[in-house]
């Protein structure tokens, strides 16, 4: 166990170092009206982004905190001390021999570069607030799919993307998806031609490197008909003694019989606020799923949606959720049934460690005038310890008939005998726990790809080998 | 010395003395029975030697192979060589019983070497084979919706795997009918040996029908009142503990 514990100790901190700063192009602190234009101007915006992130920063100083549902931990945010722009002023570059040398470091610490040759059919790596590497394999690209940087979309294929930008999530949807709107740089275009379905991931790596800082990246993905896409993204940062804050915005549109799946690890650092809106749009019969791993931050607000508009369409969210010592993972699913015949499926399991609090909030509605609508939730909860804690907060409108809906929830707990069971057969507490653990999502980390479900078991392990003592 | 050597034992539980001075010594290679009437003791002296923490042990040693086994975590014991078949083995949801013995197998070996995938599962289907398991078995998660049955082939399937030096069987017949006891008796037996010393800890003679033990042992009151060879559980079973109780060397007691 000795050399276990070294090695994890290694493991754990794998994201937590930072190389000086070396930004060209820094927004400074604070947020304002200058600060919009300063980085309108820096990515030279067309007028119509300019207009939209004015908006943004509108709707955003208007709307209040959602604590009156959400957690008062959001109070923690000072907006007046984060850093919402830096960047070392360059395009991305198309391999990583050009990426500068800590950025690179970095990148390869992490193991990007390596998983890229392994399994990837392309890769993007954002540093703070750009981009800096971006690249898709020739064959792929050849096909006619577009992988960029959200600025280079904007810029090289401005039909694609202003026809669905923010059509899907709209400025005002929450405070901080208003927020992201104002200051958003970075985060991935993906255009997938009809009927091209791309066969290995699209990855995207998020590091934040600065402290005080907030990254705000912006994801839009189209896949045209018939298409198939699979995007995974990672995460890391430094920790630093006050909060970073990530507040993403994800959008994805699957045309009529298109399907995206959509994977994330999050593995922040203890003290960042990561508050993400994610949703899809499904159109006939086309398939939305998001596969959503929340494993570090210090609040995780998150809730991926579906939106099945077309006939027959699906949508999925598979969850898992770990929420150790000052942790709060406040994290489920919303699908919205637009159209008959659509049907979704929302599996959660989450585990609470130590003083870990998991929080399940989910969300389907189905209205009266719609037939044959299907949807299945199951949300499972594991406690580790006493002090461990759980919520859930189903809210499920299913009206008319002819519908159907399945709810199933339920909360478990590790027995000592289960441990004591384990550890006659030679395992310590600390294997045992994860064992017990790995099993409770083992039917869900089987439905992911092979390389996420093993880096999840890894990360799984870790978290238990630190819980225990 | 190659055995399990319990010394004068006195365990409590809940402040409350549940056995008190027993002196048992298991030679690896022989089969010893401990009988005590129903509802005796519990499984108490078994958790004791798996290192249970609700048990609390207020005098005595337990020796295996001369090795302190109380100063020793529970995982400590069972890496070193002890093996306790449950009475009631724990569900692990999700966890299949080959990749929990797997992770069981994998903590024997030393540090920074990766257990023979291949290699173990050769070793697996053998196992079974011997104990006459269909090979699904092992994808079903352990213990989890199984038959009283099936706990205890699966218990008996992980005593074969894990290769102890010394088994503990804690009312391994309980709340099995006469085919799955024979199955079960069936693989103890084929696993005897010379390098498996084994304690058989029941309440009833008919287990001791289809494994025979080398020596009985007759527990009354949280200790040893009498001892010999196979026959005395027949002859147990003919005056009962009663008649084991008067016939003890030393007074015992009775709550």
């Amino acid at each position: 166990m000795k050399t276990d514990t070294s090695a994890v100790d290694i493991d754990r901190n794998k994201g937590d170092f930072f190389y000086p700063e070396a930004h060209v192009r820094d927004a400074g602190v604070g947020l304002s009206e200058q600060t919009v234009h300063y980085i309108a101007d820096v990515k030279e915006d067309p007028d119509w982004v300019r207009e939209y992130r004015l908006r943004g920063l509108k709707t955003f100083l208007e709307k209040p905190l959602p604590t009156h549902w959400a957690s008062k931990d959001l109070e923690a945010i000072d907006f007046g001390k984060i850093r919402y722009y830096l960047s070392p002023g360059t395009e991305p570059k198309r391999s990583w021999e050009e990426v500068p040398d800590d950025i690179k470091r970095t990148f390869e610490r992490l193991g990007i570069p390596e998983q890229e040759r392994k399994f990837l059919a392309g890769v993007e790596a954002q540093f703070d607030s750009e981009a800096v590497y971006s690249n898709i394999k020739k064959a792929v690209g050849e096909q006619g799919v577009i992988f960029v940087g959200s600025r280079e979309g904007l810029k090289n294929y401005p039909e694609i993307f202003r026809k669905w930008f923010g059509k899907v999530i709209p400025i005002a949807d929450n405070k901080f998806s208003a927020l992201n709107s104002a200051v958003f740089s970075g985060g991935s275009f993906i255009y997938v031609p009809p009927g091209v379905k791309v066969k290995h991931p699209l990855q995207a790596y998020f590091r934040i490197n600065a402290e005080n800082f907030g990254q705000f990246e912006r994801t839009l993905i189209i896949a045209d008909e018939g298409s198939e896409v699979t995007y995974m993204e990672g995460c890391t940062a430094p920790k630093f003694n006050t909060p970073t804050l990530h507040s993403a915005v994800v959008e994805l549109v699957a045309l009529k019989g298109a399907k995206i799946q959509y994977i994330t690890v999050q593995n922040w650092a203890s003290n960042v606020f990561n508050l993400v809106t994610k949703r899809g749009l499904a159109q006939e019969n086309a398939e939305v799923k998001w596969i959503d791993c929340n494993i570090g931050s210090r609040l995780t607000m998150k809730y991926p949606s579906v939106i099945m508009k077309g006939r027959k369409a699906r949508g999925e969210v598979l969850s898992i959720a770990l929420a150790n010592d000052g942790q709060h993972q406040d994290t489920g699913a919303k699908m919205i049934h637009a159209a008959d015949e659509t049907t979704s499926n929302i599996i959660s399991k989450s585990i609470s460690i130590g003083k870990g609090r998991a929080t399940y909030r989910g969300l389907v509605h189905v209205p009266k005038h719609l037939k044959h609508c299907k949807n299945n939730t199951e949300c499972d909860a594991l406690l580790i310890n006493s002090t461990s804690r759980t919520d859930t907060y189903p809210a499920i409108t299913v009206r008319g008939t002819g519908n159907a809906v399945q709810h199933e929830a339920s909360v478990s707990q590790v027995s000592a005998e289960q441990i004591f069971y384990m550890q006659q057969r030679g395992l310590s507490e600390a294997q045992a726990m994860s064992l017990s653990v790995n099993g409770f999502v083992n039917d869900l980390v089987r439905q992911f790809p092979m390389e996420y479900s093993v880096e999840l078991k890894r990360l799984i392990e870790l978290e238990m080998e630190g819980s225990v003592g | 010395m190659n055995e399990l050597n319990i010394e004068n034992l006195h365990i409590a539980v809940g402040g409350q003395e549940i056995v008190r001075g027993l002196t048992l010594r298991v030679p690896r290679g022989e089969v010893h029975a401990l009988m005590r009437p129903n509802g005796s003791g519990k499984s108490t002296l078994a958790k004791v030697l798996a290192g249970h923490p609700d048990y609390q042990v207020i005098a005595g040693k337990v020796l295996m192979d001369g090795e302190n086994l109380l100063e020793l975590e529970p995982d400590e014991r069972a890496r070193r060589g002890l093996f306790m078949a449950f009475q009631y083995p724990s569900e692990i949801p999700g966890v299949t019983i080959a990749n929990f013995l797997r992770a069981a197998l994998q903590s024997r070996v030393p540090e920074g070497e990766e257990l023979e995938a291949t290699d173990y599962y050769a070793k697996l289907y053998e196992k079974m084979e011997l104990l006459g398991m269909d090979r699904s078995f092992t994808s079903r998660a352990v213990n989890e919706g199984f038959s009283g049955g099936e706990k205890k082939r699966a218990e008996i399937l992980q005593l074969a795997m894990l290769e102890p030096k010394y088994a503990v069987l804690d009312e391994t017949d309980s709340g099995l009918d006469i085919d799955a006891l024979k199955t079960v008796a069936h693989g103890v037996n084929s696993l005897r040996g010379p390098d498996l010393g084994i304690l058989l800890i029941t309440h009833y003679q008919r287990l001791l029908n289809y494994i025979v033990p080398d020596h009985v042992h007759v527990m009354v009151g949280g200790r040893i009142v009498r001892s010999g060879r196979k026959e005395l559980a027949l002859e147990l079973e003919e005056r009962g503990y009663d008649w084991a109780r008067e016939g003890a060397v030393e007074p015992v007691y009775t709550r």
